[in-house]
């Protein structure tokens, strides 16, 4: 399974919090931020309800489609399985944090942005922010030597445009930029 | 028009990067649950657990007292429509509700999923924790929801299609043309119910000014979500606009309009807030039509050498209690082959379902598997080669019509995924790789061109700093359509692709129909040029009357236009830009509309898409595992707007069509009357893994007639016939022929029945 849910690891006065809303501080491509969140809610309707990062996707929230695919401590999580109280002091980077991490930037595409782009590896779009996250993460990792690698490194995100031959394509193409 | 990379100066066509492609890929599009709000509310609804009978009684107190929750909405609190509009395809560019029911009217229930009420709260989870503590009662009654359960009941309809295609079509003596037949085939297949499955669920953010409605909907068609919720509310178009600039996939879910942007309007003015309605993975099952459950009977009859001479074809499938609806599986098959004798027939049983819907390659996808696996079996009994079987029966002109073809490309489509695909090395025995065995397969592809029944509408304006915008209420569901038309205002105007920009989804812009049937490029691109074209007529006119202008006198049919600039054709020096024109008159801009259509009913042509599609598979026999190694297809869908994003969608399609083949069944469970695996773990999608590479390639034809500028479309053609070469090649692999989809691990180790 090419994702996962971080290990949930809730400090000692976790137990004792909520169930109503309480203070949880996280970073989010490489900000601090503090919300007031039921500890019930997941990472995905934080970052899109909470922070107006909509860049992560509600495809299914139960963790089939890979839509809502983001990364906590650099390793892709699905957001939708993930409760937000149990990132606290994990950083969390999502598709708008992928080209500037500190929330800068010029502008500048990351690699694997520009190679979607240019081998048209979407039509919708609504998968592409989870591929990207996903695609980024599966070279890292060292899963994409080759194409029956990528296959089954990417098999966790749908894209139901069914774009996966061009997604392949965008992989090879920023792999072999880096 | 060439499609291949030659280099072109003409911006049609070229295979340009999406002008959306930077906010796709950077998490800036946003879609129709995206728009942030103030005050905002989130709501949930609830599906009935029964799919027939009536409601007995809510009790909504759980739900009302838990934090955040504002309303539980229900048949007792909600409202009465104003009425219920028929059901139109939404390409008729007027109302198109998905079906002629609206829930939440009264404590009947006709399907199970059918919406019953709907939970408002001030966060996403506070809704959707209370929608699961809304008790509702029901008195079950017995339900019909798959074929099995009520064949005696079967009926045929006058028309199906709301009315659009009649239930019932023949030409010929198909009875006494079978009775003659050398060589008859025939056999009946079965389809699994199909469902679209966006990755994007369908959604709607809805706020009331006043009496203003503005809502942001998942749609093929702004225009249609307008007309549509105007009609259920009974408010004057003038007080709604709809917004969608985005839509995450469609494949027909969002073709028509089903009830959720309705309820959205509804709820939000119940709790005087913005409300965002967005469905469940597992109510995208019961929330926007299915590809129905069906069976076909198809009868082929034939001389010795292959030549048809009969063809039957009946479809049994389920609707709704509403709607005589069936995809129209029948059309495309009787037009695809020289064949003097046809009859077409559909049958219905009225189920307890929501109203069908169009799921892409609509009625082609489970009509073209029929004929071209029985071709191929057809094929097999005359020891002839299956391509060679197919031009043995080209139809020269539609045979259901007998009009000559607007544009054909067939042979050659045939002759070159053959070549694709390597067709030569189709050998008998088939070849081996280890325990897999390799097979070959092949089939026709056609689409039908269809063109809006209202005039599709285009605004273009050029401003003083000489940059363009031009405008129609189109939405781009992944199509590619904001930069094909970027590029044809380019070339209408003869500017830079740089200097235009299209914009397109939101209703206050210039109409146009949902973009369906894969009608959208040819339509808008037919509006689009249209108001371009008028617009630098104007302004050459404008020119030459212009004593200022150093064009004063020419004769505008002889000046032309390159990168903005007016001049004339005879003197390139002499003329002046578009900007110069405009400043000099002190004019910041310069605006003009056009409009193409509809088409005339009675045109001298008939026009389809044609297409050839051809696939590798290996079998592993002894565990029943298929894999498609490869897809090649060839296609005809004259002018090509991007070659990029064309290809894009025909390689969806294409993968599609394995899906169909191999991967997706919704299981009905009949004691229940639901829907069995409503999800995405349980109903099969490819996902990378199952995707393998995909040749798609383009035949050229010149085609003149569909409309201006011969844009026949590629949405759907992709997929027509690619299950029945997979099927096809299967058979070429096992000996095995399986006529159902889809085809599974259980059909092919299990030994045939004697
Ligand atoms: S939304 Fe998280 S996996 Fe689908
Ligand atoms: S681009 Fe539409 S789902 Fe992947």
């Amino acid at each position: 399974m090419a994702v996962r849910t971080p290990e949930a690891s809730p400090g000692p006065e976790a137990a004792e919090r909520g169930p109503g809303p309480v203070k949880v501080r996280l970073g989010v491509n490489g900000r601090e931020r503090g919300i007031d969140i039921e500890p019930r809610v997941s990472l995905l309707e934080v970052l899109r309800a909470e922070l107006d990062l909509t860049g992560a996707k509600r495809g299914c929230d139960q963790g089939t489609c890979g839509a809502c695919t983001v990364w906590v401590d650099g390793r892709r999580v699905l957001a939708c399985l993930t409760l937000a109280i149990t990132c606290e002091g994990r950083e969390v980077t999502t598709i708008e944090g992928l080209a500037r991490p500190d929330g800068t930037g010029d502008g500048q595409l990351h690699p694997m942005q520009e190679e979607f782009i240019a081998q048209d590896a979407f039509q919708c779009g609504y998968c592409t922010p989870g591929q990207i996250m996903s695609a980024v993460g599966c070279v890292q990792e060292g899963h994409a030597t080759d194409d029956a690698e990528i296959k089954e490194w990417m098999s966790g995100n749908i894209c139901r445009c069914a774009a996966y031959p061009h997604i392949r394509a965008a992989i090879r193409a920023a792999r072999d930029r880096v | 028009m060439s499609t291949s990379a030659e280099p072109s100066t003409s911006p049609i066509g070229r295979p340009l990067d999406r002008v959306d492609g930077r906010a796709k890929v950077t998490g800036a599009a946003r879609y129709a649950a995206e728009v942030p709000l103030p005050d905002l509310t989130h709501a949930v609804l609830v599906g009935a657990r029964v799919a027939c009978g009536r409601i007995t009684s809510i009790d909504a107190s759980e739900a009302e007292r838990q934090t955040g929750v504002l309303a539980v909405l229900t048949h007792e609190n909600i409202g009465k429509i104003a009425g219920q509009p028929p059901l139109l395809p939404s390409l008729a560019g007027t109302v198109a509700p998905g079906e002629t029911f609206f829930p939440m009217q009264s404590d009947q229930i006709h399907y199970a999923g059918q919406q019953v009420a709907l939970v408002v709260a001030e966060t996403y989870e506070q809704a959707l924790h209370a929608s699961r503590l809304v008790r509702v009662e029901y008195a079950e009654q017995p339900s019909v929801t798959v074929i099995d359960d009520a064949r005696d009941q079967a009926y045929e309809p006058e028309a199906i299609f709301a009315g659009f295609i009649p239930g019932r079509a023949q030409r010929g003596d198909v009875a006494q043309a079978l009775e003659q037949a050398d060589v008859t085939v025939d056999n009946t297949f079965s389809y699994a119910a199909n469902h679209h499955n966006p990755i994007e669920p369908s959604a709607a953010t809805a706020w009331w000014e006043g009496d203003r409605l503005t809502l942001h909907d998942t749609t093929q068609g702004v225009t249609a979500t307008q007309h549509t919720v105007a009609a259920l509310l009974g408010i004057p178009h003038t007080r709604i606009r709809v917004v969608s600039h985005f839509t995450g996939g469609s494949f027909g879910a969002k073709a028509m309009i089903w009830h959720h942007p309705t309820l959205a309007a509804l709820a939000a003015r119940a709790v005087h807030r913005p409300v965002r309605l967005a469905l469940t993975r597992e109510q995208m099952f019961t929330g926007c039509g299915h590809r129905e459950e069906q069976e076909h009977h198809l009868t082929l009859g034939a001389d010795q050498r292959g030549r048809l001479t009969a063809l039957r074809h009946h479809k049994l499938s389920l609707t709704s209690p509403f709607d005589h609806w069936a995809e129209p599986s029948l059309g495309v098959v009787g037009q695809m082959y020289a064949c003097p004798h046809y009859e077409g027939a559909y049958h219905l049983i009225r189920a307890n379902t929501m109203t069908p819907t169009f799921m892409r390659c609509p009625g082609e996808a489970t009509g073209l598997f029929s004929l071209e696996t029985s071709m191929d079996e057809l094929a097999e009994r005359l020891g002839l080669d299956p391509v060679e079987l197919r031009l043995r029966n080209f139809a020269e002109t539609d045979p259901a019509s007998g009009k000559p073809w607007s544009s054909n490309g067939l042979e050659e489509c045939y002759r070159r995924g053959a070549e694709r695909i390597g067709w030569h090395r189709r050998a008998e025995p088939p070849a081996r790789d280890g325990d897999w065995v390799i097979g070959l397969g092949m089939a026709a592809s056609a689409y039908p061109v269809y063109g809006p029944n209202n005039p599709a509408r285009a605004r273009a304006r050029v401003y003083a700093d000489g940059t363009a915008v031009v405008q129609a209420a189109v939405t781009d569901i992944g199509t590619g359509v904001l930069t094909a038309m970027t590029q044809v205002a380019a070339e209408a105007l003869c500017l830079p692709v740089e200097r235009c920009r299209f914009e397109g989804g939101d209703t206050d812009l210039p109409h146009v129909a949902a973009t369906v049937g894969s009608s959208g490029a040819g339509m808008v691109s037919a509006a689009v040029y249209a108001a371009a074209t008028e617009l630098r007529a104007q302004l050459v006119a404008r020119a030459v009357a212009d004593e200022g202008s150093p064009l004063h006198g020419a004769d505008p049919d002889h000046v032309v236009v390159r990168d903005g600039r007016m001049m004339r054709g005879d003197a390139p020096d002499t003329g002046e830009s578009y900007a110069e024109l405009l400043r000099r008159n002190f004019l910041p801009d310069s605006e003009a509309t056009g409009s193409w259509g509809p088409p005339p009913h009675d045109v001298p042509y008939a026009a389809l898409t044609f297409g050839a599609q051809f696939a590798e598979v290996a079998v592993d026999p002894e565990l029943g595992l298929v894999r498609v190694r490869r897809l090649a297809g060839a296609f005809a869908p004259g002018r090509v707007l991007n070659a990029k994003t064309a290809r894009s969608q025909l390689m969806g399609g294409m993968i599609w069509g394995l899906s169909q083949a191999l991967l997706e069944a919704t299981h009905m469970e009949p004691n229940t009357g639901r829907w069995a695996n409503a999800s995405l773990g349980e109903y099969l999608v490819p996902v990378n893994a199952d995707a393998p590479e995909v040749d798609v390639d383009f035949v050229d034809v010149e085609e003149n007639l569909v409309n201006p500028l011969g844009v026949k479309g590629v949405g759907e053609v992709g997929q027509a016939g690619v299950a029945a070469a997979i099927a096809n090649a299967i058979h070429h692999a096992t000996g095995r022929r399986i006529r159902k989809m889809p085809i599974t691990i259980e059909d092919l180790v299990v030994a045939p029945e004697a």
